[in-house]
């Protein structure tokens, strides 16, 4: 392949990666997408230049040649494993683990080059250095940090982790590593050199763990949007080092898009990214704040009731909670709300931006139950007109209809918006036992007049609501 | 340094912004999940330094490299579609 026509189909595929994020931003066109950037992806690696300008795929064969085919069908089969056989509730430990992968390769890739030239003992360009020890850095912080991500989204040390002075080390670490970089900068040559690197490549490495780790489960997915970005960063970088536009592209896209997504998801939840990154939310002592508003007390209400006020209801709104997913009760949700369509009951479900563990979690988990998506309303729409409600079903949700988060000042999520279940008629919740939600903070909604509480398992207790709605 | 190449990267960001500006919330796992999948480019990093590894240690750090890559930019596009091929209309 000529070496003029490649820049035109790196061009082409920038088009490509640009109009595939474009049409992932709307439902209709999400999955074409997905395949417009895959095909742009497959482009790029046909037209792979070398530093030199010559094609990858125009030199003889060599050892190295077996082992990128080798390396990239491990790769592959790895991928379409943990693809293909990750359960939808654990979809974002998943995108947690992939973008860790990624982040690591771009740290690998800018340690090799960084090696080279160290060894080749000719002084290496700043322009060229800068790139390098910023992938370094940023790649394997995003490769240990994502790896606590997904050990915290599968459920060990969910809990944040803090001491005093953690922020005063961090602080400390950063600067260290930054120093370090900065004299490597302009020393980029001779043994010295590449000590100094590998002590900056693990500090990163550890200063990912410490970032993640004392941070709560429940912030997560900012975390992972954040790492993603920075993950694309890293990546733009070492395209900056090894001089290919397509990385760079690609790259910056993701990580421009990614911080965008990040502030979204901060915006959904009312917190400053700030907070997330350095406030620890949802240790111990949050936990203890909520509790002092709550007056009132529980009222439970057994299944066939439920189902009777469900069935003479006209308008019924579902909140669903990633509880609801971890029973696997979107099948039965889908049954419940298929019968009340059928006597009448006007059924949507109210989808809160943080609801799942990731925002648009929830919406991908009803989908594969076959909820179409126009009965999903987000909160916003909703919310006005919660007052005319005459049942609300809030299953496996919790924070995200906790009315403390509008009236105790007190509780760690005041201020976050919510959907108002408390404002219908009769609300009813479905909840294995009284413990707290995901964020530790206990719930005043339960408390209410008009709340009722429907315990046990939520694919058992919407079983018997689906039979006995059936019945009457 | 070759000013073309910031010229681009300072294009990239803006369009990058500008491209999810209008995203609605139920879509924001599959897109962060996509552009997951957009950074597996790493892969091509990981190939060309491969591609010219002359130490055991760089053909060993670069063969881990391309198995990450690799895993990043299929188990990416893998996930993100089977996550998207849910999203139907009622029919």
């Amino acid at each position: 392949m000529s070496s003029q026509i490649v820049p035109l189909i790196i061009i082409g595929v920038s088009v490509l990666f640009i109009l595939g994020i474009k049409f992932l931003s709307s439902p209709k066109t999400a999955r074409l997408g997905n395949l417009v950037a895959a095909a742009g992806m497959f482009i790029a690696l046909c037209a792979l230049l070398k530093t030199d300008g010559s094609s990858v795929w125009s030199h003889g064969w060599s050892f190295n040649y077996t082992l990128i085919v080798i390396g990239t069908i491990i790769g592959l089969i790895i991928g379409a494993l943990g693809a293909y056989s990750v359960k939808m509730t654990a979809m974002p430990q998943m995108v947690a683990l992939f973008n860790g992968l990624g982040g690591g390769a771009a740290a690998l890739v800018a340690s090799l080059e960084f090696i080279k030239g160290a060894h080749s003992g000719e002084t290496v360009p700043t322009s060229i250095t800068v790139p390098m020890l910023f992938a370094t850095l940023i790649g394997s912080l995003s490769f240990s940090g994502s790896i606590i991500a997904y050990l915290k989204l599968e459920g060990k040390f969910e809990k944040p982790m803090t001491f005093p002075g953690q922020n005063i080390l961090n602080g400390l670490i950063l600067l260290v590593i930054l120093g370090l970089c900065g004299w490597l900068t302009f020393n980029a040559s001779g043994g010295n050199a590449i000590l100094a690197f590998v002590v900056v490549f693990s500090l990163a490495l550890f200063f990912g763990i410490a970032m993640v780790m004392p941070i709560g489960g429940a912030d997560m997915p900012v975390v992972i949007s954040l790492l993603n970005s920075f993950t694309g960063l890293a990546v733009a970088a070492d395209g900056f080092a090894i001089h290919n536009n397509a990385m760079i592209v690609a790259g910056t896209l993701v990580g421009s898009s990614g911080t965008l997504l990040t502030l979204l998801m901060c915006k959904a939840m009312n917190r400053p990214v700030t907070n997330v990154l350095f406030g620890a939310f949802g240790s111990s002592g949050g936990a203890q704040a909520g509790a002092a508003g709550v007056v009132g007390t529980v009222k439970p209400i057994q299944a066939d009731e439920v189902a009777l006020l469900l069935a003479y209801a006209q308008r019924v709104v579902v909140v669903p909670g990633y509880g609801m997913a971890v029973a696997q009760a979107q099948h039965s949700v889908r049954e419940l709300t298929e019968e009340l369509g059928k006597r009448g009951v006007e059924v949507q479900f109210a989808i809160h931006p943080v609801a799942g563990r990731m925002p648009g979690h929830m919406n991908v988990l009803l989908a594969e139950a076959n909820v179409p998506y126009d009965q999903l309303i987000e909160m916003e729409q909703i919310n006005p007109s919660m007052d005319r409600v005459d049942v609300c079903l809030v299953i496996g949700a919790n924070d995200v209809v906790n009315p403390a988060a509008r009236e105790d000042k007190s509780s760690p999520i005041y201020g976050m918006p919510i959907i108002d279940a408390d404002h219908c008629k009769t609300c009813i919740v479905m909840k294995r036992s009284m413990a707290a939600g995901f964020a530790g903070i206990e719930n005043h909604l339960f408390y209410k007049d008009n709340t009722r509480m429907l315990f046990g398992d939520a694919k058992a207790s919407l079983n018997a609501l689906v039979a006995a709605v059936k019945a009457s | 340094m070759d000013t073309n190449v910031l010229f681009i990267f300072i294009l990239a960001v803006f369009v990058g912004f500008e491209v999810i500006s209008k995203v609605p919330s139920m879509l924001h796992t599959p897109l962060m999940s996509g552009t997951n999948a957009i950074h597996g480019i790493i892969l091509f990093g990981g190939i060309l330094v491969l591609a010219d590894a002359d130490t055991t240690l760089a053909m060993v750090l670069g063969f881990v490299a391309v198995i990450f890559g690799s895993a990043n930019v299929f188990g990416g596009f893998m996930v993100t579609d089977r996550m998207l091929q849910m999203f139907k209309k009622k029919k």
